[in-house]
């Protein structure tokens, strides 16, 4: 094996070659690259880049050679990450089969799902969402209904999904469903896979509060599933999809990140950068009660990415995400929540508009911050809501005990 | 960057530091300074097996008699004392004013003062504070040269140990207006000197702090630390340096409120069941936890640079100062809401915490303080 510091010249030396241009600039929302059998590339470049990385398996870097993946160790992978950082290179692949299916599959599925999906996942070649929420199952995940019946080689599925990311978009879905109807809920669930384009399926958008439709509503009526596409053991599903939901929150923490401040100037898209601007500020920001909130703001992101910094430090003594990924998902939540109202606080009615006008009375940049604060209230609701995290939190990492009664029945 | 994570030898010193305080300097400890109106407000025979365990020279270079641990010894220490609230010399006399000489001092005060500090044969105190608000530039005591050195006349509140302390450094302006930074300078002052009065005080924490006035006091030109009116410079450093020393003891206080209160949830029990499993109680537990974890992280940080790269010194002390200040009030007023009755009984320890925290809170700046701070060091 080659020592760390020739695969980082080895990796740079590479990167200078094949990560073109016009893929080390900062991306747009419509030019990250989903993958899929619909995939679009805005940019021929991210087609490219997408094929070069792929081809090295550094989409995943981690995972198994085996199977399509860079199989590098974590050294190696926080070098790589380093690099592309260096030369700001652009995620060349985003995708829940990366983020979310792809690690339990590694961890539960057999070899021959592993070798049928993960290469497809490495390479963006199938695009993935996740079948979890439904109607009447949303923070108890684990009362859902959605029934797959065997008859033959195949589960027949019926039920209704809710909150599906992209699902109109996706080409497979990992899906939650209920195998035994007589067992305690958590008992009873059932991990599956299956083609969004099998008969049966369909997808409706859902509009949300920002007017943008990330989500959709998923029917089943009568969908056959082949047997041999369930993963890990029958009833054991909700062990999986525990699991999943931690890679998920580790995921979603993510969001409270994006908020570093390297020069330790303000520049204009920062909190205090768009508030001096419309207040019309040189050198210190005018409004006292503001500025304490958004040092405060500040003070707590520089913490919280502290912590994710060591929370990685302290998971190389362990293996995988652990609770703490509750604590970090709605921390970071919350943050990105703080953020937006303080960038609304900072605008005043410049961060109120709806569109623009024949006079363009709001920049594209305020448009966007007033839609993506309308967004990020999803936050803390979607991948478990805070209250849940907060439950995971006391039950799993203080070790407080459970209620005793009532809700408890049911299982 | 350093670690965030301690290495093998750091969790062994807290482990034993850890132990030490468990069996020989509890918070009892601190009950009792307070009820028999310990004349100098920390037990001199405790400190003497602490200075024995290396504490008072964890930070001092080997060649002035210390250990050179680090900082992050020092951290170590802080927050396991600051788990205890045993009183001791450890803030005045290594946080301040060890770091003050190391910072600041010529080689010959270095060689005078540093091993003695690590010997545990000498006290410091530092004398900066002249209003009821964390101000560094606010200085008003006066520095007169003469032929003899300098006459200091002025007046420093809230002195850290200043009544049991052997020397002081003062904090005094030989040159400029009120809030000047330039013309300002420090000096080394035998607390014994005439034209020098204490007064203690009695604060809420009961820890030690005094009044000290300075009348005509003359001391002589060797005792300024670093050069005349260039001892904001040095100030600046030890004060970012104690600030950090501060938020790890913080840490303490809050993580030793935090674990007796999750104790007590698990334990009492009300209409048949834990109040743990109230989801009202486990959910402010869980806010707890996770602002715990960043008060953690924001510490370790800090200390990690002042033993490491030091460039980014001056924000990371005002990020955990900050941060703490915020987290330490939340955490000591739940620690005894959520003991109920119990927490309000001076019988019953929270109280100790909660009345350290305001005060280690408000020294050297609180929230307000440095969130002020935070912004403009990043030009806001």
């Amino acid at each position: 094996m080659q020592t760390l510091a020739a695969f980082r010249q080895s990796t740079r030396a590479w990167l200078e070659e094949n990560c073109p241009a016009s893929m080390r600039t900062a991306m747009e929302e419509d030019e990250v690259v989903w993958g899929g059998r619909q995939a679009e590339f805005k940019n021929p470049d991210s087609k490219l880049w997408l094929e070069r990385m792929a081809a090295k398996g550094w989409t995943t870097p981690t995972w198994p050679k085996e199977y399509g993946g860079g199989g590098l160790s974590k050294e190696e992978n926080i070098v790589l990450l380093q690099e592309l950082q260096r030369i700001n290179a652009r995620q060349a692949l985003n995708s829940f089969g990366i983020s979310m299916l792809g690690p339990v599959l590694l961890e539960y599925g057999t070899a021959e799902q592993k070798a049928e999906h993960i290469p497809k996942i490495v390479r963006g070649e199938i695009r993935w969402c996740q079948g979890y929420s439904e109607p009447g199952s949303g923070s108890d995940l684990a009362s859902l209904s959605t029934k797959a019946v065997l008859d033959g080689d195949d589960y027949v599925l019926n039920g209704a999904k809710v909150w599906t990311s992209y699902a109109d978009k996706a080409d497979w879905i990992f899906c939650l469903v209920r195998t035994d109807f007589e067992a305690a809920k958590h008992s009873g669930i059932s991990f599956i896979l299956f083609d969004m384009q099998s008969p049966g399926v369909t997808t409706r958008p859902i509009q949300l509060i920002s007017g943008a439709s990330p989500f959709c509503e998923t029917f089943f009526e009568d969908v056959r599933v082949p047997a041999k596409q369930l993963v890990g053991k029958l009833n054991d599903g909700w062990t999986i999809a525990k699991r999943l939901l931690q890679h998920e929150r580790t995921m979603i923490s993510g969001f409270g990140l994006s908020t570093s401040n390297a020069g330790r100037k303000p520049d204009s898209a920062s909190l205090e950068g768009v508030a001096m601007r419309i207040r019309g500020d040189s050198n210190k920001l005018s409004d006292a009660v503001l500025r304490n909130e958004i040092a405060r703001h500040k003070i707590d992101s520089e913490a919280f990415a502290f912590t994710s910094q060591r929370s990685m430090e302290e998971a190389k003594q362990s293996k995988g995400p652990n609770a703490t990924s509750s604590m970090l998902k709605n921390y970071g939540c919350e943050l990105n929540k703080r953020r937006y109202e303080l960038l609304l606080k900072g605008l005043g009615t410049q961060g109120l508009g709806w569109s623009s006008s024949d006079y363009s009375d709001f920049s594209a940049l305020e448009l966007k911050t007033t839609r993506e604060w309308l967004r990020s209230k999803g936050n803390s609701i979607e991948g478990g809501t805070a209250e849940i995290q907060l439950n995971v939190i006391a039950k799993r990492v203080l070790g407080l005990p459970d209620m005793p009664t009532l809700i408890k029945k049911g299982g | 960057m350093m670690s965030m994570v301690f290495n093998e030898d750091q969790r062994i010193l807290q482990d034993s530091v850890r132990a030490f305080c468990h069996e020989n300097a509890p918070v009892s400890e601190l009950r009792r300074v307070r009820d028999e109106k310990d004349e100098d407000g920390f037990s001199r025979s405790l400190w003497q097996q602490m200075v024995a365990l290396g504490w008072a020279g964890m930070t001092i270079p080997e060649e002035y008699g210390g250990f050179g641990f680090g900082y992050t010894g020092l951290e170590i220490v802080l927050e396991e004392t600051g788990r205890t609230l045993v009183p001791t010399p450890l803030v005045s006399t290594v946080l301040f004013c060890a770091t003050a000489l190391h910072l600041g001092g010529s080689e010959a005060q270095k060689l005078s003062l540093l091993p003695k500090i690590a010997a545990g044969e000498v006290l410091l105190a530092l004398a900066h504070e002249e209003s009821a608000l964390h101000n560094p530039v606010r200085v008003e005591t006066q520095a007169v040269a003469n032929t003899d050195g300098f006459t200091l006349n002025g007046k420093k509140c809230f002195v850290l140990d200043g009544h049991v302390a052997d020397q002081l450094i003062v904090v005094a302006r030989n040159s400029g207006e009120q809030e000047d930074t330039d013309g300002i300078s420090l000096f080394l002052v035998d607390r014994q000197a005439p034209g020098v009065e204490v007064q203690r005080l009695n604060v809420v924490d009961s820890r030690n702090a005094a009044n000290i006035g300075f009348a005509n006091v003359q001391v002589p030109a060797d005792a300024l630390i670093g050069e005349l009116g260039d001892g904001y410079s040095i100030l600046e450093k030890v004060l970012d340096v104690a600030r950090i020393g501060l938020a790890a003891e913080m840490l303490g206080n809050a993580q030793e409120i935090f674990d007796r209160v999750i104790e007590y949830l698990k334990q009492r029990e009300q209409f048949g069941i834990p109040i743990g499993a109230f989801q009202g109680l486990q959910h402010r537990a869980a806010h707890m936890y996770s602002e715990l974890e960043l008060c953690r992280s924001a510490v370790r940080r800090a200390f990690s640079e002042l033993d490491g790269a030091q460039e980014e010194i001056p924000v990371l002390a005002s990020i955990a100062k900050a941060k703490l200040a915020e987290v330490l009030e939340d955490i000591s007023n739940e620690g005894v809401q959520m003991h109920g009755g119990i927490g309000m009984t001076d019988e019953f320890d929270i109280g100790f915490f909660l009345k350290r925290a305001r005060v280690v809170q408000a020294l050297l700046g609180d929230a307000n303080f440095h969130r002020d701070r935070y912004a403009s060091l990043n030009g806001f």
